[in-house]
């Protein structure tokens, strides 16, 4: 039997039913349509699928969509105001953070959320943030640059 | 796949008892569900019923007392790794929640979760049992405690009856002079422990000598165990590098490990040997200062 799960996400609100069984990454892609947020190995393990639910990252492929219920979720497109990118979004462009892209949303999702929990971490700070979310390409160091320049204040929010 | 169940978010613990009491054997308790959620999708779970106790607030507490810490089951990972109060008085707890995963699986995860599911390579028991932890279950005939030395049986079984659920875990006050350390050997930072170590040494006023000792391994048997034998090496002596080394050695026979991917069974005996003589000099150094 399916249930009601009222959340928001990136600011919109959303009334749907779903499966007690979906989780919460079957949800933003396949219902809602924002595929922003891979599913990668869907055991937990990638990070790939990171959101932020109430302001913490979360795996979207480890939690019950259900438990989202009442919730504020931002995904990866959510990060833009307008057509402004994020400033992390500006510092992954401008450091060269990626080359095949599949981690980049999740990448960016676990660098916003620590942030957002501590907006000047160390080198070290910043590694042990994003120490849930492999990349594949980059050797994390052009990550690690990215989120260094915007800790240092090289990029501005967007107004 | 995971199988289609239903699903019930009690609001109370009062409401949770009662679907646990009814549905018995055909439901599982789901809370941050990071443990669960991978087996349900190995197919190696499939509840018909699900009780998602995530949302029950009155189990989500870390409270300070003078006899000791509780922290309610449904408290997530992260939630006690940055409490002010277990920083600063139960600073082991802190270290082992922050190595327990990644940050994403910590802020959802819970301790009760991670102690219920009964994985004999989670960090928390044997953190608990050097502390001397004393769990709470509810059940529809009230409550009951269980040291967690008494709740860890076998690979992912606890002393869970039908129709329980755990609470709470209760923590005393540390003796005076106690030093406690817990380390995990891992290739990934915040994967599974390949084994792992917990001690917990209170050494006599003054005189130096190892007054009480508690040793527990991760990883290394059916479940998280006390390295009793290892601890009667050190209790009641001076610590020397000679009684050190006859620990570790003691404590690596007491160990049942198998073999997998990530070590054999005779890498992971030699992890127990090298790594509780060096948790033990890390206690005795931090009992110093305490």
């Amino acid at each position: 039997m399916k249930k009601e799960l009222k959340f928001k996400v990136n600011g919109q609100p959303y009334d749907i039913f779903v499966k007690p069984k979906t989780l919460l990454v079957e949800v933003l892609r396949d219902l809602i349509g924002l595929t922003g947020t891979k599913r990668g190995c869907n055991s937990s393990s990638c990070g790939a699928c990171t959101v932020m639910l109430n302001g913490m990252s979360v795996k979207s492929c480890s939690v019950l969509a259900l438990q989202a219920n009442g919730a504020e979720v931002v995904t990866v497109e959510g990060l833009a105001k307008g057509n402004e990118l994020s400033p992390l979004q500006k510092a992954f462009l401008d450091h060269g953070a990626f080359q095949c892209g599949f981690c980049t949303p999740g990448m960016l999702m676990s660098s916003t959320a620590l942030l957002t929990e501590n907006p000047k971490p160390t080198k070290l700070e910043i590694k042990e943030g994003i120490d849930g979310n492999i990349c594949r390409c980059t050797g994390y160091n052009s990550i690690i640059r990215a989120v260094t320049a915007v800790v240092k204040g090289e990029y501005k929010e967007a107004k | 796949m995971i199988k289609d169940f239903e699903h019930f978010a009690p609001k109370t613990l009062k409401e949770a008892l009662a679907l646990l009491a009814k549905y018995g054997d055909d439901c599982k308790v789901i809370c941050g569900g990071q443990s669960l959620l991978i087996l349900m999708r190995q197919g190696l779970v499939s509840p018909k019923y699900m009780v998602d106790i995530k949302g029950l607030d009155e189990l989500n507490y870390i409270k300070d007392g003078k006899d000791g810490l509780k922290i309610g089951a449904t408290t997530t990972h992260r939630t006690i790794e940055k409490s002010a109060v277990i920083k600063r008085k139960y600073p082991v707890l802190a270290e082992m929640e922050k190595r327990l995963a990644s940050i994403q699986t910590r802020n959802w995860g819970t301790i009760g979760g991670n102690v219920c599911h009964g994985d004999p390579a989670a960090d928390p028991a044997p953190v608990f049992m050097v502390l001397d932890a004393t769990l709470t279950v509810a059940g529809a005939k009230g409550s009951r405690s269980i040291p967690i030395d008494k709740f860890c049986l076998d690979y992912f079984e606890v002393a869970l009856e039908p129709g329980e659920l755990l609470t709470e875990i209760k923590l005393p006050v540390p003796p005076p002079h106690t030093g406690t350390v817990y380390t995990k050997f891992n290739i990934i930072e915040s994967d599974l422990a390949t084994a792992s170590v917990a001690v917990s040494l209170t050494l006599g006023s003054g005189d130096g000598v190892c007054q009480d000792i508690r040793i527990a391994l991760g990883a290394v048997a059916p479940t998280a165990i006390r390295a009793k034998k290892a601890e009667k090496v050190l209790k009641g002596k001076k610590i020397t590098e000679a009684l050190l080394a006859e620990a570790g050695e003691a404590a690596a026979k007491e160990t049942e490990p198998i073999s997998d991917i990530a070590a054999s069974e005779e890498y992971r005996r030699e992890l127990v040997r090298v790594l509780v003589p060096r948790m033990t000099r890390e206690a005795l150094a931090r009992a110093k200062k305490a």
